[in-house]
């Protein structure tokens, strides 16, 4: 049946909006689990990491029962498009985006909280708004544990499968990634394409990761530091 | 403004000058601190003038939070800090200005400076309002103030702890802050370095003339730079004046002070002479006891006072000794000699017990034996006071 193309251009696709969402949403929820000094903190960020122990298959449920024509949301996208969100590519990047934020927020937030608080003080007593010293300050210092964040998203978002089958089911050039492709393929017994298609997603994600750590060699795995 | 006499009334010495009240820094604040469960409070009051006010007090008296509290990284829990007629934190106006909004200069202790950006955009960092010729032009012409423009193109993580120093006063002062808060940002550098840079800082302040707050540790530091000193201990101001004043005229000492004094003694004042800038003292003992001439401090004829002398400040003589310029002499004997490594500790009696350290070379030469009688030999000035 040899390797099915489509499958790969859709799970990057999948893979390069969720980072790129990830990175954008994930720094601002990262700065603010650094900084702030709300009490009850502790409790979204046992939010942000559920996804890391829960089954896939359950953060999929949820969603896909958010996504739901049953739902305020669901209800609400199809009277704003006139389908459901659930089986589409944006529903699956919305479970996609959960399922990987904790990968996105929590190097983030480590490597925002390992800048030195001097060097933030210093800043706003040098005139700097907070929104200054972060892009001109904490950013550039915390580049080590942003780069790690947004590759540890794409590569989690490149590898999952739970979640996608839950959300997206399985529509070629829709919601058929990778993953859900192998699957099938073991089920119906095509073991050499499920090979083929496997060792390809194996270096795929072997030269990105290779690559994204090469760059950026002080960076550390889960905890960057400076 | 009450408190800060009040301050200076109980702690400082006579002839202290009341504290102008044209200061252009003026704070007065309270703020409770809690670390691993003890709690440390903050209640100062003081005034800083243009010029060095130097803020002298061990680690841990709270120099930094006030700094802090004064640069609006940290809030008071109440009070009030203005200068001159801006009013940059007023617990009942409900006024907080932000730090960056304070224009404040502040040179951290580890002087913070951005280490991914070169000397030149550290310096230039405080000047993003100004048009980029503009901003270059200034940080460029500080850079040469403080002698630092071969660093321009070093990144500042690259740079030697002096020059970062430099660096980290000359970021500070290219923003033209309004008042200059400096957090022992000399203290890792050696005695000329550090003179050159104060040199530097004069300098500058000539044609600025806004308060520098410096804070410090060492008395040395306090003496040459200070034209005024303010004493902080476990959070309070216990003294302002002159580092004369304050640090070398006699004052009441701190319990920490006198921990390490051998002798310890409660004393009445019989009498004080405030042209003399001394005083007797009672110590209560056998026959009467004992009268010590001290420096003066503030406080009345009958007011009970410590004081303490080191063993080592006391002079031991065999003969009564004549035309000395040491004002107490004091007739007693040697109750006890003990030998500790090699000094020998005496135990003199003398109606009241003083403990005196010998050199062995003197014990031997004066002969000296439990029973002999000798005369105990002490300055005015060994005698240190704090409050009964």
């Amino acid at each position: 049946m040899g390797i099915d193309w489509q499958t790969f251009r859709l799970t990057l696709q999948l893979a390069f909006t969720v980072s790129l969402i990830l990175l954008l949403v994930g720094l601002p929820v990262a700065y603010w689990i650094a900084f702030s000094r709300w009490r009850w903190k502790f409790l979204l960020e046992a939010v942000i990491a559920l996804p890391i122990v829960l089954p896939p298959t359950v953060l999929g449920f949820y969603v896909l029962v958010a996504l739901g024509p049953r739902s305020p949301l669901g209800r609400w996208w199809i009277a704003l498009t006139g389908h459901t969100l659930a089986f589409t590519f944006t529903g699956l990047v919305i479970g996609s985006i959960l399922y990987s934020l904790p990968f996105a927020v929590q190097p983030f937030a480590a490597s925002f909280s390992a800048v030195d608080k001097r060097l933030i003080s210093a800043s706003s007593t040098l005139g700097a708004s907070p929104l200054r010293t972060f892009l001109r300050v904490i950013a550039p210092l915390s580049a080590p544990g942003i780069i790690t964040g947004v590759a540890l998203s794409f590569a989690h978002t490149m590898g999952e499968f739970g979640v996608v089958l839950m959300v997206g089911g399985n529509i070629p050039g829709i919601t058929r990634t990778v993953s859900i492709d192998i699957y099938d393929r073991v089920q119906s017994s095509d073991y050499a394409g499920a090979n083929q298609t496997a060792l390809v997603l194996l270096v795929v994600c072997f030269a990105l990761l290779a690559l994204v750590y090469g760059l950026n060699r002080r960076a550390w795995l889960i905890h960057p530091i400076k | 403004m009450s408190d800060i006499r009040t301050a200076v009334d109980v702690a400082a010495p006579l002839n202290n000058a009341p504290i102008p009240s044209t200061a252009p820094l003026h704070a007065k604040f309270r703020k409770r601190l809690q670390s691993r469960g003890n709690e440390f409070l903050l209640d100062v009051a003081i005034d800083a003038t243009s010029g060095f006010t130097i803020l002298f007090g061990a680690s841990g008296a709270g120099k930094t939070t006030l700094l802090d509290c004064l640069a609006g990284l940290t809030s008071p829990d109440s009070g009030r800090i203005s200068l001159t007629d801006r009013v940059l934190f007023d617990s009942s106006l409900r006024v907080n200005v932000p730090t960056a909004q304070r224009r404040v200069g502040y040179v951290f202790q580890t002087l913070a400076l951005f280490p991914h950006m070169t000397v030149e955009g550290n310096v230039a960092y405080g000047l993003a309002h100004l048009p980029l010729a503009e901003r270059f032009g200034r940080a460029t012409s500080l850079l040469e103030t403080f002698r630092i423009s071969q660093l321009a193109g070093r990144k500042a993580r690259d740079i030697s702890g002096g020059e970062s120093q430099r660096v980290a006063l000359a970021r500070t002062l290219v923003t033209d802050p309004e008042f200059l808060l400096l957090d022992e940002p000399l203290a890792a550098l050696d005695a000329p370095t550090k003179g050159k840079i104060i040199d530097d800082l004069r300098e500058w302040n000539r044609t600025h003339n806004i308060p520098i707050l410096y804070v410090t540790h060492s008395r040395e530091e306090a003496f040459a730079l200070g034209e005024r000193l303010i004493v902080l201990e476990s959070g309070n101001v216990v003294a302002q004046g002159t580092p004369h004043e304050v640090l070398s005229a006699p004052y009441l000492e701190t319990v920490a002070q006198l921990a390490g004094f051998e002798n310890i003694f409660d004393a009445v004042v019989e009498a004080v002479r405030p042209e003399r800038g001394t005083m007797t003292c009672r110590i209560a003992g056998d026959a009467g006891g004992v009268v010590l001439e001290t420096p003066l401090v503030r406080g009345g004829v009958g007011s009970t006072l410590r004081i303490g002398i080191r063993a080592g400040d006391i002079l031991l003589a065999t003969s009564p000794p004549t035309g000395l310029s040491a004002r107490n002499v004091i007739p007693g004997h040697i109750q006890s000699l003990e030998q500790r490594d090699v000094i020998v500790s005496a135990r003199v009696r003398c109606r009241i017990e003083m403990e005196v350290h010998l050199t062995l070379a003197a014990r031997d030469s004066l002969e000296l034996t439990p029973g002999k009688e000798v005369w105990l030999v002490i300055k005015t000035h060994s005698c240190h006071l704090m409050q009964g």
